[in-house]
């Protein structure tokens, strides 16, 4: 089944050439014309760019067809340090390229946006992960920021400390009064330089690495890096784990969620909701210290399995949390739906369009809040998913509301989902002498290169690693969801006041330290 | 919403009993606030909270404070907007070295007397991040620190602790 005039691997195998040992989707190596062909085919809207990333001679990009979800990799070879940058079709790929130029680089020709992003010349080398680390800068390049000329005109600078205990960015805001004419984001503050550091560590160790991307979607993240593990080495993993995993980012999700909607309350000046919700929100931190050993459940998730398993009367006590949050959850929204004046708030802020959401492939919340209804758990799906009841709610007016409404939904899917996952999960849970086996294999197998798409409660992430044959990662690359939501947030605030600022930030609750690694 | 508020009227406060003051944390901080300190301060710290290159996952714990079930205000300790209100900077991450700066123009602009609480083992000695060339491997590679906090991240409860012995401590 394909869609348009060519399906997705057509064309792909007509300007490129099949690597072997990537799983479980194809990488292809391209030629500098078939680049070309696949920034022509990106200029349309059948596929969705879902990661472009570097290496020290070569770029990546990986793409998925919407509608069939077929996902491939394309590669190009750099040996003269350059590539055609995609960003005038496919802006949400501007970033990363900037990115790659900062940490590899390698130049992309005709960018629109030349600038820095993640460097800001305090790390005493530039360009660190190429093939040749060059000389520290002798000072700080300035960084100018885009030019905005018209009468009554004036720039807010906020950050990078910020006011609120959040993560450190650079916000510039040009506003004519009250009114936002242009937001422009600067990030990169909190780059603790990832990417370099898993290079040649074992994958137990780097899974440390990957659990602490993003410390809100620490399950998230190690799942995606832990399966991409897994599809580089063949390592088929337990089916408990797999149930366990799920059970985990899950709960991952209800309590991000939790605390978010309340925050989105909070910021709109109604505290009673963020009184309320955190308190939800610490129920289930709390199970999940119990159930897990560590509240946000880190390091958990490891390649090979899990690195915990639950024991005989942990699944009442999550049914119990399922039976709790299901009574106490609902008055909450009933309260959310019903004032007038958080809805006042709320209501047609911060509106994101379906095409840029489309144009970005944006996913998780900010997506589907603005009618792209893709879920990684749907489409291309992994297990044990395919195998459980639910359903992606989806809604079209992209305003702060409708964020707030599809995390509500998702807090009920979720809870489904936790039901199910409990009550039919596969194997024995732990005894209370401790001679159950862990549902863990040993992470060995062969070199290989994999890539995973894990739907965390902010999106879709994808992590692609390759991995050397004596167990150490050679590279690896994860994409939070951030970085196609990031740029977004920019085009919704436009035309809201300056005060609604903090609101439509915290309906996006982008990553900062997911997306500057 | 009246009826929920209502119920709570009757039923008591969520709020949990306070944990005792962190024995590790008083020892460590034993000599380090004098006399005319805290005559200033009395029982009642403000916090500026700098995230110096965290993962979040200090910051999520760091909010927990604040809901009712820790309710941190009761003790008079608060989270201000800005450093020229605070006493305290509690720095958590490895201090990327993007953050480097701006944590020393923070700590510049924060009033004496104050105190800087390393929050999380990336703040102690830079955990996971130490080695690489983006971070400088720990909040006291930039500012002269006063309590660690460790755990990754520490639980409310530990922060609680260690935040109390700094108050006691100033309190003397």
């Amino acid at each position: 089944m394909y869609f348009g005039d060519e399906p997705l691997t057509g064309i792909i195998n007509r300007i490129g050439t099949r690597v072997d040992g990537h799983g479980p989707w194809p990488r292809f190596t391209t030629t500098s014309g078939g680049w070309r062909t696949l920034i022509e085919t990106l200029s349309g809207n059948a596929w969705s760019l879902l990661g472009l990333w570097g290496e020290p001679a070569a770029v990546h990009a990986a793409v998925r067809e919407d509608l069939s979800g077929e996902v491939a990799v394309v590669s190009l070879d750099c040996p003269d340090g350059k590539f055609l940058s995609m960003g005038h079709v496919r802006p949400g790929a501007i970033r990363l390229e900037r990115a790659i130029q900062d940490l590899y680089g390698l130049k992309a020709e005709k960018s629109v946006d030349a600038r820095p992003w993640l460097d800001h010349d305090a790390w005493g080398v530039t360009h660190p992960l190429g093939a040749q680390p060059g000389k520290p800068r002798h000072a700080p390049r300035p960084y100018p920021v885009l030019p905005m000329e018209g009468e009554g005109l004036h720039q807010i600078p906020v950050g990078p400390v910020h006011a609120g205990i959040i993560e450190p960015g650079h916000f510039r805001f040009t506003a004519n009064g009250e009114t936002v004419v242009r937001l422009e984001e600067r990030l990169g503050y909190v780059h603790k330089g990832i990417e370099g550091l898993m290079r040649g560590k074992r994958v137990e160790e780097a899974a440390k690495l990957a659990a602490r991307v993003s410390g809100d979607s620490t399950v998230a993240h190690s799942l995606a890096f832990a399966r991409a593990v897994e599809a580089a080495m063949g390592i088929v993993v337990p089916p408990r784990a797999v149930w366990l995993r799920a059970l985990m980012a899950e709960l991952e999700r209800i309590a991000n969620h939790l605390g978010d909607i309340g925050a989105v309350c909070n910021d709109a000046a109604f505290a009673f909701m963020l009184a309320e919700l955190s308190q939800l929100r610490e129920a289930v931190l709390r199970a999940c210290d119990a159930v897990f050993g560590h509240r946000l459940m880190m390091d958990r998730v490891v390649p090979g399995g899990v690195a915990v398993d639950i024991a005989e009367h942990d699944p009442a006590r999550l049914l119990g949390l399922v039976e709790e949050l299901r009574r106490r959850f609902p008055p909450l929204v009933a309260v959310y739906e019903n004032k007038a004046s958080l809805q006042d708030r709320t209501v047609t802020t911060g509106c994101v369009s379906a095409q840029l959401v489309k144009r970005f492939a944006a996913g998780g919340f900010v997506g589907r809040a603005a009618g792209r209804g893709l879920d990684a758990r749907r489409s291309p799906a992994y297990p044990p998913y395919d195998d459980l009841e639910f359903e992606v709610p989806v809604l079209t007016d992209g305003d702060v509301n409708a964020r707030v409404w599809i995390r509500i939904k998702e807090v009920e899917q979720s809870l489904g989902l936790v039901e199910q996952i409990v009550k039919r999960m596969p194997g024995v849970p732990r005894n209370e002498r401790g001679e159950t086996p862990l549902p863990r294999v040993p992470a060995e197998g062969t070199a290989g290169e994999g890539m995973a798409l894990v739907e965390g409660f902010r999106g879709e992430i994808l992590t692609w690693v390759r991995v050397n044959a004596d167990g150490t990662v050679d590279r690896c690359h994860p994409r939070d969801p951030s970085w196609f939501q990031w740029p977004l947030l920019e085009a919704a605030i436009e035309g809201n006041i300056v005060a609604d600022f903090p609101l439509c930030n915290k309906s996006f609750n982008c990553s900062y330290s997911g997306h500057d690694l | 919403m009246f009826k929920h508020i209502l119920k709570h009227v009757t039923g008591g406060p969520v709020t949990e009993a306070a944990p005792a003051a962190s024995e590790a944390a008083l020892k460590e901080l034993a000599g380090k606030v004098d006399a005319a300190a805290r005559k200033r301060l009395g029982r009642s710290l403000s916090i500026r909270e700098v995230d110096a290159g965290s993962c979040n996952a200090c910051e999520l714990e760091i909010h927990a404070l604040n809901n009712p079930i820790y309710d941190l205000e009761r003790f008079g300790i608060r989270f201000v907007a800005s450093p020229r209100h605070a006493d305290v900077l509690l720095v958590t991450g490895p201090v990327a070295k993007n953050m480097a700066e701006a944590l020393k123009r923070t700590w510049d602009a924060t009033p004496d007397p104050k105190w800087v609480v390393a929050c999380g083992d990336c703040a102690i000695d830079g955990g996971v991040f130490r080695d690489g060339y983006a971070c400088t491997g720990g909040v006291d590679a930039v500012v002269p620190v006063d309590l660690r906090i460790p755990g990754c991240p520490p639980r409310p409860a530990e922060l609680l602790a260690g935040l109390l012995a700094l108050l006691e401590t100033s309190a003397k």
